[in-house]
């Protein structure tokens, strides 16, 4: 097997050196009757090549984002990524090494994640930020159960335009960690007016929503201050970051967000990284990783781990989250793209998501009987089609356009919001892509 | 994995006895500054077409006939001839924001793509890494991570195909994942698996709120509050337990490491939920008890959670569900070689035995006529499901199936059994040549795919476990992994995985024999001062968490 290195006589040498006769032997304590033989149901090993043409012909089945005219976001966006974050995150040194806990020889990483943390807390317009969460979602609730931390309540009143996975990630953890949860249905017409009660803990929000809509949240922000709750804001496409005002100017207290549009593809849905940032004063109560400045022995500039006594291998049942990871090379390649974008470049590919978005909205509504339902937005926004969006989706795919996310998909049971698509556009959209999905839902409506 | 924070002596030790350099560079050892001290908010590394600027290549004739098709019934509009997102892309077209531009400075500075390779590259070399040399932390896992993996993980009919893309557009994904999943089935003998979690943290989370839904639906979630864990788990378990609310209830082990039988059955009571057992635990050993364990919590409507931190000392050997495993998570970078990548991402499916199946949360993949669907919604589940919710946005780590996939395929059943029997040769092969050198907490006897040491053997010396640590990164090696197990004084646990030679071994075990000659021979310089050969010196962890610096912040101008 060519990933393993002994040979049979070295086996037996160590084997010798070990004192056995056999490797049996040293699995002694596994009951006898339990010691497989054999599993009969799977294969033996393969050669690079045989695996390699197993999985090339999976992959031929499905339809890569990039082959298409393409419009689904929804939580996860095409974006193009320079070659050099690819190249950047295949390094050996940063792709093999383990979590830095032993900071003088792991100073790529940790300086790495301190960029990173830099970079994200100037993004969101918060006073800190942490070295990343999974994913967008799992940020979220951990949101949420750090609000409840914070104010010693235990309710989160969650706003309709709030990613449905998203708010399903945070009914689960609260349900089953004693937490209650309160807020509007989905419906991409009307605002958001959060309830808050001496209960509530925080109201979490996003922005843009998952209808695409972009709502100026300094009020909601006062409100739930006044009520003694915490605004929590979610964003799930970091390249809005670029265009709009950012939630920390807008009064937001922890913003938690999927960072997978800056220097991440598509992956079906992972890996991914969640951005997490908050204010300084609630920094002992944040979950995740933070990376730290010192100094070494001889007086120089270093990087380490730091606040662990937050974290569960050192506060075992008494840390503020189990979480034992970040999403280390997803924030590599995020920083990296981040740092050749730089602010001029960031702002420069939210313009370009802007233009395009808009560009599509023009085009789309040029379509008959297709009513633009998000009236201000970013690079995504919901469409209104005479025939169910289950069914558009789907024949539009039948003419080889990815037409967006049918409201369906994500509300099954919402029968007002059957009619809607959810669609995006981004950097990597062409004219003619505009024009094709044009044509293609013309042809799906009246054809 | 843990190191315990010790006090910092700040005193300069004189290594090198040579002059320094004017640059503090040494070589091939280059300091990098930080972006922010060297990129400027106008530089950029990446290029966007400019509005209005002609397409590189006249348009073929497929997209010719999709622009042409656009003209359908009721299709009043007519494209201009630049195209409608080239004239929006101008400076004149109203922007949709609601008022709601950006105007203030973000505060990122950007680098041109060669300063942005050059500062990249140079961190790296700063970085130790499984593709340098031995990483022997134990209950880590640093194996090989094969480029096999990484090619077919970047196949764009992966890496490029959207979560919430139609199904039929997927197929091959979908496939990818029920494959996935009846390896994982197999290699454990049990009867369904969620693959939506992100690590092993958040797979623990998912197999013990698997357990609460088996017990709300047995009406017995408000009186079983409680879970067993030994002393020796790892801190995500009892994180884990309390997250949910559930009591943690230490138990001890015996003399020789592991969990007796008898020890759990006088814990186990009617509020009792589940035990959470790691096996071979991480102290290197495999539960002789672990049947007898399950069949006590069973007996007594309790499950059986399996940390599967540790599952590669046993894959291909004998299944968990076999044991009496209700649930397990599969840390696919540790048994399955994707990559730790510094620290993430990860991945967990768990697997679970015929009680917790139904409750095993969405999405899943399931058939669906001649081909396979994604259940997303309870509602869409099936009479016999009860998903307990949903943990995750999407469908799980899927970057990260393709690699564990590729390492499944290309071992075999028959490779991935030898894997474990190496694992386990080599931690006994270095527990054997060590046995004179360091010393045992449990004695000299044979162990699973780790070996545990303590720092009785530097007793006296003046040496202390970490300072033995940083003496072997002078030597060139990682550190194995130490003071955990907390349950051992100076714990050293050192597992090299099946992906070391001989040759490589023999190298780490006769550095390690040195070492410990050294310390016991008053030579504690080499070990007090170390390390004096990596990028840099012993580093201020007290200082860093006294007074947190999290973020760059430029200098202050001087008066």
């Amino acid at each position: 097997m060519r990933y393993l290195p002994h040979t049979d006589s070295e086996r037996r040498e160590m084997l010798d050196a070990i004192g056995v006769t056999g490797i049996d032997a040293l699995f002694a304590e596994v009951p006898p009757s339990k010691l497989l033989r054999e599993l009969p149901d799977l294969p033996l090993k393969r050669s690079e090549m045989a695996v390699e043409r197993a999985l090339e012909s999976l992959a031929a089945l499905n339809v890569p984002a990039g082959s298409v005219p393409f419009f689904a976001g929804c939580g996860a966006y095409k974006h193009h990524v320079p070659a050099t974050v690819d190249s950047v995150i295949q390094r050996p040194e940063f792709m093999t090494a383990y979590t830095p806990y032993q900071p003088e020889i792991a100073q790529g990483t940790l300086q790495y994640l301190f960029e990173f943390q830099s970079q994200v807390a100037a993004l969101t317009g918060m006073e800190v930020a942490n070295a990343s969460m999974y994913d967008g979602s799992t940020a979220a609730a951990e949101a949420v159960l750090m609000a409840h931390r914070l104010t010693k309540r235990s309710k989160a009143v969650l706003a309709g335009g709030l990613h449905p996975h998203y708010r399903a990630v945070i009914e689960t953890i609260s349900h089953y960690s004693g937490h209650s949860v309160g807020g509007a249905t989905a419906s991409p017409a009307q605002s958001f007016e959060a309830q808050c009660d001496s209960e509530t803990s925080c109201v979490v929000v996003q922005m843009p929503d998952v209808f695409g809509r972009v709502s100026d949240l300094t009020a909601l922000a006062a409100k739930a201050h006044a009520a003694g709750a915490l605004l929590v804001v979610v964003v799930t496409e970091a390249v809005s970051f670029g265009a709009l005002k950012s939630p920390g100017a807008m009064g937001a207290d922890i913003v938690a967000a999927e960072g997978q549009s800056i220097g991440n593809g598509l992956n079906f849905g992972g890996p991914y990284l969640g951005l997490f940032a908050t204010r300084q004063k609630f920094l002992r109560q944040m979950p995740g990783r933070l990376c730290g400045q010192t100094v070494d022995r001889d007086g120089r500039r270093g990087f380490v781990l730091t606040l662990s006594t937050r974290e569960q291998h050192i506060r075992r049942e008494k840390a503020t989250s189990n979480i034992c990871t970040n999403s280390g090379l997803c924030a590599l390649a995020f920083t990296a793209h981040l740092t050749l974008l730089g602010e001029a470049g960031l702002r420069k590919l939210g313009s370009l998501n802007h233009a395009s978005a808009v560009a599509l909205a023009e085009a789309l509504a040029q379509v008959s009987g297709v009513e633009i339902v998000t009236p201000h937005f970013f690079n995504e926004f919901a469409i209104k089609t005479p025939k169910p969006g289950a069914e558009v989706v789907d024949k539009l795919a039948d003419l080889g356009v990815i037409g967006g996310v049918p409201a369906s998909r994500l509300w099954p049971n919402d029968a007002s919001l059957a009619n809607l698509i959810i669609v995006a556009a981004t950097e990597v959209t062409t004219e003619n892509d505009i024009a094709a999905y044009r044509g293609a839902l013309s042809e799906v409506l009246h054809g | 994995m843990v190191e315990m924070p010790k006090e910092f002596v700040p005193v300069k030790v004189e290594t090198m006895g040579e002059p320094q350099t004017f640059t503090g560079n040494r070589g091939l050892a280059i300091e990098e500054p930080l972006i922010f001290e060297i990129g400027s908010p106008e530089t950029s590394g990446v290029d966007f077409e400019d509005p209005l600027t002609p397409a590189l290549f006249p348009r073929g004739e497929g997209e010719e006939a999709a622009a042409l098709s656009s003209g359908g019934e009721g299709d009043s509009g007519v494209l201009s001839p630049l195209g409608e997102r080239d004239r929006v892309r101008g400076d004149s077209f109203a922007n949709r924001l609601g008022g709601l531009e950006r105007s203030e400075p973000i505060g990122l500075p950007g680098l041109s793509e060669p300063e942005a390779v050059r500062h990249y590259v140079r961190l790296s070399q700063k970085n130790y890494s499984i593709d340098t040399g031995i990483f022997p932390l134990g209950s880590c896992t640093m194996k090989h991570n094969p480029r096999l993996n990484e090619k077919m993980a970047r196949l764009a009919g992966f890496a490029d195909i959207h979560p919430l893309q139609p199904e039929k557009t997927v197929q091959g994904a979908l496939a990818l994942m029920q494959e996935l999943s009846r390896w994982l089935l197999e290699l454990t003998g049990m009867h369904a698996v969620a693959l939506s979690p992100k690590a092993g943290a958040h797979g623990e989370l998912c197999g013990m709120i698997a357990i609460r839904a088996a017990l709300e639906a047995r009406g017995e979630a408000d009186v079983r509050r409680t879970v067993l864990v030994p002393d020796s788990a790892h801190g995500t378990n009892p994180a884990t337990a309390a997250l949910l609310g559930f009591n943690v209830r230490a138990v001890a082990a015996r003399a020789d490491g592991t969990v007796s039988a008898e020890a759990v059955r006088g814990k186990l009571g009617p509020d009792v939920a589940a035990m959470m057992l790691t096996n071979p635990n991480t102290c290197g050993m495999f539960e002789p008890e672990v049947v007898e364990i399950a069949a006590a919590l069973h007996e007594a409507g309790a499950y059986l959670y399996c940390d599967g931190a540790n599952f590669n000392a046993i894959a291909g050997k004998v299944r968990p569900g076999d044991l009496g495993a209700d649930a397990m998570h599969i840390n696919l970078h540790k048994t399955f070689s994707t990559p730790h990548g510094g620290g993430g991402p990860g991945s967990g499916p768990v697997v679970l035995s015929q009680a917790l199946a139904p409750f095993a949360p969405v999405p899943f993949v399931a058939k669906e006529g001649e081909g396979l669907t994604l259940v997303e919604h309870a509602g869409a589940a099936g009479e016999t499901a009860h998903p307990f919710g949903r943990l995750a946005a999407f469908h799980g780590q899927m970057g990260m199936f393709v690699r564990a996939l590729a390492y499944m395929m290309s071992h075999g059943a028959d490779g991935i059994r030898q894997a474990s029997e190496d694992a386990v040769l080599n931690a006994n092969y270095v527990r054997a040549r060590l046995a004179g050198a360091l010393s045992q907490p449990f004695g000299d006897r044979p162990c699973m795919h780790e070996v545990l040491f303590d720092d009785r053997f530097l007793k006296g010396t003046g040496v202390s476990t970490l300072d033995f640590a940083k003496a072997l990164i002078d030597e060139g090696f990682h550190p194995m992994t130490v003071y955990f197990p907390l349950v051992v004084s100076g714990a050293m646990l050192v597992e090299p995985t099946e992906s070391e030679s001989k040759q490589s071994l023999d190298l780490f075990i006769d550095a390690i024999c040195k070492l410990a000659g050294a310390a016991i021979s008053g030579d504690t310089g080499r070990f007090t001062a170390a390390p004096r050969f990596a990028p840099r010196e012993r580093l201020d962890e007290t200082r860093a968490a006294r007074e947190p610096i999290l973020r760059y912040k430029p200098p202050l101008p001087k008066a």
